[in-house]
């Protein structure tokens, strides 16, 4: 029993495991195509984790198997917004994926085991674990995205995001195995204090960091290794895309702070000048090559390109507030996805995708209120306040400033300035084109209501983003100063 | 807070939720609840903003009716309101021509009607907010928020080459407003803060003064617009409808003026004086070369922009003069500006509304079939070439006046503008109201009713008041101004 009771920073994840055996199951003796039942008990196995990561928090950092687990404020943080993610995805996908015949309890049950690799990854305080972490999420994905057994489109994207998400993680055992050489561990803290006190051949380090970067940009999806971006996320079912595109890169941004940060800050020097070229590209080729995308799945792929790059902006500053600004950003871009791809599976019906720029013309005039959402996410992708873009754009920058990238940061405001156009070329098709069709919309009412609840957040967040960054903030400074 | 309530806070967020209320009226079917409701904001949001007129202390230059919360820990952002003499005329301009723009857009906007007129009001809430911020985060949340209802506006009820105006409109300024946030970044880690009134204070060397005064510069200069940044503006009127040309005439071009007023030429008074020269000339080229440019037009809307163009080039010029007629002669300019050019187009929207063309050619003897109409359009029309007794004439004369203290040849080619102005404006008001009656839609046109001649007859009365007897305005202004000279001479390397 006492050992059970020192688990405790890993309760949420066991309760997890179990219940998604627990729901595979259950599933098994369920009739019927709805799956109320296990919907709901994945529904109620997410409030259940949320409920466990609350009570179990504590303040400071508690530590679990030798170090190699992790809980502190940030990990509690992220995860909390990672069932969020997940909750809202869920109720999103859900009419989608009856009408196309998908809501199987493979499904459920392998949404919820990426959710665990996610929620491994977050709290991973050891290289070999944050691995385990990338793959069980990985794999449940690649899976997810193949989901789909009869159509070409979606096998080849499943294709290649599982070849070349599996050179992704080759390369990260490599830079992983190089660190492993030059220090001696594996663990977080240990690799940093290591490096610290010079025990360690730099070059060694240095070589192995190009190979962890080149995996991690893989894995953000940044460029130039952002080739699989576009077509996993045309090709795979709009669900699939929207839970590929959300709650990963919250673990993918704990990834970076638990790998370059956390353990590797003594090398900031090196690795800021790789993430600076692999921001810029990012933002150039992401805002660039979206203006030329007629479909709107595509368009967000290359618009998360963007995204990601922004983000990085942030990290590569390597102060307490840019870390902290680069956790922002990722909220914000993961509450303004779910927000967009929720947006396209609400008005997609059987037969019909929604999925092209052109779907969205005259939605002002077939129904102002989603075409008002619509309108207020676009906004906020582009960055124009009052939305939670907006300052997710400008703490980064602040925080580049402040650490003199000037250079970085015109680049950045120039980048910004054109992926405006094709966010507010949305708007224009929304408001100012007259409609294709005046076929009637018919909204799914969970669905509706929660697309409407996302974009005041987005709203509402940008005109009172205090407690938010505060959050941030105090996530960040502890995990780093607590050591 | 005299009031006992935080008189600013109502005054931004009425109009806003007023706005909100409009849009939840829905789609056609409440068309005229819509309108009642938004006749009702504009109306409680000009009321609401009359206290500050009257609880003004006039002796003062200082920040007056001021609210400070904090809003932004992490960044040091502070919810901080306030008003000085130049921010409260503009707003009490602002909240006037909303009111005029929700009653001339009464029955020509027939489709959504609930959007429209929520445009307008959340607008002018936002547009409130630029004037009374003093915390430099929350003029450009402002600033920027600003831009998405006028967008809507443009592309919306506009006419045909709407969307290309509304894309240009949207993404000039927000250039010039990004390069603007980067100099705000830096004075922010210049002084610790976002506060404006700490910015003039703060002292700067002159390189980085003068890269400031340039950020802000494209950012206040796209929205005036200055020569060479004013390309979008005709686009723009052209395309927009009468109320989105009123307010964008008459508000929208003063937001530009008012940020080199708090912004630009006190946080960088060196670099103001050392680029002075560029300022005055990109001024005058405005003033004598867009006047021209206005004289060939066929559009009348687009005959008015051009001439909006080059009225704002004397405020311009007004300011960058340093000295007290200029100062002051610039900002009774802008407020005469606001009223007349306001005035024309709603003039020009009367026609259309009618004949549903803009084109001088299409008009002709209106004054035979329109003689009321006729008679205020006489009006503004000489307001515009600044005939003595009305307003255009006060501002123009003192930075004439001011001009000539500092230079005679600015005067000189400034003072052009008489004539220009008055060659542009007579000679289309001669060839769409005289003559013999041109074509059958003239001939078939109704003079001007009710809700009309309310609207132009409180405009009559605004541009006369200001030019017969400007010392209520004045009066307001004086202390604001010299205390923005003091800044001026002041330097802060």
């Amino acid at each position: 029993m006492s050992y059970i009771a020192t688990l405790f920073p890993a309760y949420a994840e066991i309760f997890l495991l179990v219940m998604i055996g627990v729901i595979l199951i259950a599933d098994l003796f369920m009739p019927g195509q709805t799956r109320t039942v296990t919907y709901l008990l994945t529904q109620l196995t997410l409030l259940g984790c949320s409920l466990i990561t609350v009570g179990t928090h504590v303040d400071g950092i508690a530590h679990l198997f030798n170090g190699m687990f992790v809980d502190d404020l940030m990990s509690d943080v992220l995860k909390l917004l990672t069932y969020l993610a997940v909750s809202m995805m869920l109720v999103y996908s859900r009419s989608y994926l009856i009408v196309r015949g998908l809501f199987t309890g493979e499904f459920l049950g392998l949404t919820l085991l990426s959710m665990l690799g996610m929620m491994v990854m977050i709290s991973a305080s050891n290289f070999v674990v944050l691995y385990i972490g990338l793959e069980i999420q990985a794999l449940s994905l690649y899976a997810m995205v193949a989901l789909q057994r009869d159509s070409a489109v979606a096998s080849e994207s499943a294709m290649k995001y599982f070849v070349l998400g599996a050179m992704a993680s080759g390369f990260l055992l490599y830079g992983m195995s190089m660190i492993y050489g030059g220090t001696g561990s594996l663990d977080v803290q240990t690799i940093s204090a290591v490096i610290q006190h010079g025990q360690a051949n730099t070059m060694l380090l240095v070589f192995g960091l190009a190979f962890l970067v080149a995996g991690l940009a893989f894995k953000l999806g940044v460029a130039p290794f952002h080739m699989w971006v576009p077509d996993v996320y045309h090709g795979a079912p709009t669900a699939m895309t929207l839970l590929i595109g959300s709650a990963p890169k919250l673990a993918a941004f704990a990834f970076v702070m638990r790998i370059l940060v956390e353990s590797l800050q003594p090398l900031m020097a090196h690795w800021s000048g790789m993430l600076m070229v692999l921001a810029v590209l990012s933002m150039a080729i992401g805002n660039i090559t979206a203006i030329a995308q007629t479909n709107i799945k595509r368009m967000f792929a290359y618009s998360t390109i963007a995204h990601m790059g922004f983000m990085l902006v942030g990290v590569l500053s390597g102060t307490l507030d840019g870390y902290s600004s680069a956790m922002f950003y990722a909220i914000a871009y993961v509450l303004m996805t779910l927000g967009g791809f929720g947006m396209i599976m609400l008005l997609s019906r059987e037969g019909f995708e929604a999925d092209k720029i052109d779907d969205f013309k005259g939605l002002n005039q077939r129904s102002p209120w989603l075409a008002f959402m619509m309108l207020i996410l676009m906004f906020s992708m582009a960055g124009v306040p009052p939305t939670i873009g907006f300052y997710a754009k400008f703490a980064v920058f602040s925080a580049a400033v402040q650490t003199g990238h000037i250079t970085l940061v015109v680049w950045a405001l120039l980048f910004s300035l054109i992926g405006a156009f094709y966010y507010l070329r949305i708007v224009k098709l929304m408001y100012f084109d007259a409609p294709e069709s005046h076929e009637k919309l018919y909204l799914q009412p969970d669905t509706a209501l929660l697309v409407s609840i996302n974009g005041l957040a987005v709203l509402l967040l940008g005109i009172l983003p205090n407690s938010l960054m505060i959050v941030c903030a105090a996530s960040v400074q502890q995990s780093l100063l607590l050591h | 807070m005299i009031f006992g309530y935080p008189l600013l806070s109502v005054v931004i967020w009425l109009p806003i939720v007023f706005g909100g209320l409009v849009l939840a009226t829905g789609n056609d079917r409440n068309a005229g609840m819509a309108r009642w409701l938004a006749l009702l904001g504009a109306l409680l949001g000009l009321l609401v903003a009359l206290p500050l007129y009257t609880g003004f202390d006039r002796m003062t230059s200082a920040m007056q009716f001021v609210e400070l919360k904090p809003w932004i820990s992490q960044f040091n952002i502070h919810y901080h309101l306030g008003v000085d003499g130049i921010s409260l005329l503009l707003v009490l301009l602002n909240c006037f021509f909303t009111l005029i723009v929700v009653i001339a857009g009464w029955q020509v906007i027939e489709k959504r009607v609930a959007q429209y007129m929520a445009s307008f009001l959340i607008m002018s809430g936002l547009i409130n907010g630029v004037f009374i911020s003093l915390d430099a985060m929350l003029f450009y949340v402002f600033w920027e928020a600003m831009l998405i209802p006028m967008f809507i506006i443009i592309g919306v009820w506009g006419g045909p080459n709407r969307v290309y105006a509304a894309l240009k409109f949207f993404l000039y300024t927000l250039l010039g407003s990004l390069l603007m946030l980067a100099a705000l970044l830096y004075l922010y880690f210049q002084s610790g803060s976002f506060s404006i009134l700490d910015y003039y204070q703060l002292p700067l060397p002159m390189n980085a003064q003068i890269l400031i005064f340039i950020a802000f510069f494209m950012a206040f200069a796209v929205k005036v617009p200055m020569f060479p940044v004013h390309t979008w503006l005709p686009d723009a009127h052209v395309e927009a409808p009468t109320g989105g040309s009123v307010i964008l005439a008459a508000i929208m071009l003063k937001v530009g003026a008012y940020g080199f007023i708090r912004f630009a030429m006190p946080i960088a008074p060196d670099a103001s004086h050392e680029l002075a020269g560029v300022m005055i000339a990109l001024s005058l080229i405005a003033v004598v070369y867009i006047g021209l440019v206005a004289l060939t037009q066929a559009d009348m809307k687009k005959l008015v922009a051009y001439s909006s163009i080059s009225h704002m080039g004397f405020v311009t010029l007004g300011l960058f003069l340093f000295n007290a007629y200029g100062m002051e002669g610039a900002l009774l300019q802008m407020i005469s500006h606001g009223f007349v050019a306001g005035a024309l187009f709603l003039c020009i929207g009367v026609l259309y509304d009618r004949v549903h063309s803009r084109q001088i050619v299409d008009y002709g003897g209106v004054a035979n079939t329109m003689p009321v109409f006729a008679a205020f359009f006489m009006l503004f029309a000489m307001a515009n070439s600044g005939l003595p007794g009305t307003s255009g004439f006060v501002g123009e004369f003192m930075v004439i006046l001011g001009a000539v203290k500092v230079n005679f040849w600015f005067a000189f080619a400034a003072a052009t503008t008489m004539v220009f102005g008055a060659a542009y404006t007579l000679w289309m008001y001669k060839r769409v109201i005289f003559g013999p009656v041109a074509n059958d839609h003239v001939r078939h046109l109704h003079d001007i009713g009710g809700r009309e001649k309310l609207v132009m007859l409180s405009l009559a009365v605004a541009v006369l008041l200001v030019g017969l007897y400007p010392l209520p305005l004045s009066e307001i202004l004086h202390a604001s101004v010299n205390d923005l000279l003091v800044h001026l001479a002041r330097s802060k390397i």
